[in-house]
């Protein structure tokens, strides 16, 4: 985190106007990622789905998003023409989507749409396309990559479709990979190697990531650095070690709520919302 | 209160057929809460929905509060048992209101005093005559949830099969839930088979437990020797260590069980 961030939030604003009046699903955001595992972690509704859609400006209409600046390698990516906008989307920050079989093409088998991310963002011919799709496939952990580049979508598990969206999102080699839920369709033991592949790219490519998840546990064993975020708030920061010491009620409430392995508490502790976290 | 004896259920034919729960026996007595564990496709809900009877293809014994059961059920059967399901926002008819979800199993069973039990049922769950007539929409999926309950628990059944009852809620609503399923055994002496692939979640809400892997029953255990960590089989050890956060080293040794 010595160099400077790779991507800068501040005072990010998303909301969205309806019916009965304006919806602010984020209110104020700022941080910065470096060469670093990010989690950002919240309740539904929270707003850290659309934080990580925000950065690539995928915030379905009619939503209004504005920052006082949301900057990525000196780039601005509020103004950036669409045109320019999509020489970084995908090939520089790409994103992982919760669930494989929406994420999918389901009448394009698994290498061409491999092959097919690696093409648009390079100028590489189809036969370099395809030997990198393996290459990819292979990184990612699949036994049989021949085998699996001919086969579509539905032939193949949830956890190997997330897999496969992985490879599909790090062949254009970004320099930052947004996951948005990556594992929490996953089994628990495919979630940890799913996660270990990830790690593993993380650090030998020097990416950096940002990982939001519902999971507490999870994003503490596996990210460096939190965000919490409270309706459309960040309510606290902290580095992931230290998310046990965490000081705000809300995070403390959350990570009472949880039901341990170990537990003989009669009964959970219920979380008591307290009206002023909305602006604190 | 439930004796369930090398229960086999097979979907397709030929060469299609998908052996889904191969054999699998097990013994719930009463007042007691036992759950189910296992990754997806395991067979956990196969097996919950054949004992409540949504799949007829099963061979083996099934026998609920004594009595042995068909491939059909009989209505007084639902009496006794009833199901809460995994997702609240497609479990409940989303254009009958609450009254009427609560007020169907009554006239089907041909209760009287509807109103009074359907008042008595959401006060149970924590609800309140405020939500009656409301619809689905305009519910939170905790109050959804409580409401599924609700529906299960208006026959005043003794048997209640939990299909992951809380993995589709936040974690603050989740701790309400179970909470509430917790206090609703107590007051009602209700028996419990909670199916879910958290184990913490069994941890806290069951008595006894059995892992389920590949449609076959892996290991039953006593739910201290869960929490102390203490499995005999290496498959169970393998799903405590995944489920107690990322590790990179664990998650290397990572195998294939058949």
């Amino acid at each position: 985190m010595s160099e400077t961030p790779l991507l800068e939030v501040e005072n990010l604003r998303i909301s969205f106007p309806t019916r009965t009046g304006v919806t602010q699903a984020v209110r104020g955001v700022s941080f910065t990622v470096g060469r670093e595992k990010l989690g950002i972690v919240g309740e539904s509704g929270s707003g850290k789905s659309m934080t990580g859609r925000a950065i690539l400006r995928l915030v379905p209409p009619p939503g209004i998003v504005t920052a006082d600046r949301l900057s990525f390698q000196g780039e601005d990516l509020l103004t950036l023409p669409e045109k320019r906008l999509r020489g970084i989307r995908g090939r520089r920050i790409s994103m992982v989507m919760q669930d494989p079989k929406f994420s999918l093409n389901p009448v394009m088998t698994i290498g061409a749409q491999i092959a097919e991310a690696y093409r648009v963002h390079s100028s590489a011919g189809t036969a370099e396309a395809k030997r990198r799709a393996l290459e990819m496939l292979e990184a990612v952990r699949i036994r049989n990559p021949e085998r699996v580049y001919g086969l579509y979508p539905h032939e193949v598990s949830g956890g190997m479709g997330q897999r496969i969206m992985i490879a599909m999102m790090l062949i254009p080699n970004p320099d930052l990979l947004i996951a948005d839920e990556p594992t929490s369709a996953l089994d628990v033991t495919v979630q940890m190697q799913v996660l270990a592949i990830m790690d593993e790219l993380c650090s030998r490519r020097g990416m950096g990531m940002i990982f939001v998840s519902h999971d507490l546990n999870l994003v503490a064993s596996f990210c460096d650095r939190i965000l919490i975020m409270y309706a459309g708030r960040v309510v606290e920061t902290c580095r992931a070690s230290e998310l046990h010491a965490a000081k705000h009620p809300y995070t403390r409430g959350l990570l009472d709520s949880l039901p341990r392995l170990d537990d003989t508490r009669p009964e959970l502790p219920v979380l008591a919302r307290d009206p002023s976290w909305l602006e604190g | 209160m439930i004796d369930v004896k090398d229960l086999r259920v097979t979907f397709g034919h030929g060469a299609d057929a998908v052996a889904a729960v191969q054999g699998v026996s097990f013994a719930v007595r009463e007042g007691e809460s036992f759950g189910l564990v296992g990754e997806s496709g395991s067979g956990k809900s196969t097996v919950l929905r054949a004992v409540v009877g949504l799949n007829h293809d099963w061979t083996g014994s099934i026998a609920v509060a004594g009595a042995a059961q068909s491939r059909r059920r009989e209505k007084g059967f639902f009496k006794s048992c009833q199901m809460v399901f995994q997702d609240p926002y497609g479990s409940l008819h989303p254009r009958h209101t609450i009254d009427r979800i609560l007020a169907e199993p009554i006239a089907i069973h041909g209760l009287r005093d509807a109103d009074a039990r359907i008042d008595r049922v959401l006060r149970d769950v924590g609800l309140g005559p405020q939500f009656r007539f409301r619809y689905p929409h305009q519910l939170s999926g905790g109050q959804r949830q409580r409401v599924a309950i609700a529906r299960a628990l208006v026959l005043e059944p003794r048997v209640l099969l939990l299909d992951e009852p809380t993995s589709a809620l936040d974690v603050s609503v989740q701790a309400e839930i179970l909470n509430l399923l917790k206090r609703l055994r107590a007051e009602h002496a209700l028996t419990y088979v909670l199916v879910s692939h958290n184990l913490a979640v069994v941890a806290t809400m069951c008595d006894r437990l059995a892992v389920m892997n590949r449609g076959r029953i892996v290991e039953e255990m006593d739910v201290d020797s869960l929490r102390r960590g203490e499995a005999r089989e290496d498959y169970t050890r393998q799903l405590l260590r995944a489920s107690q956060g990322y590790d990179r080293a664990a998650a290397d040794s990572f195998k294939d069980f058949a």
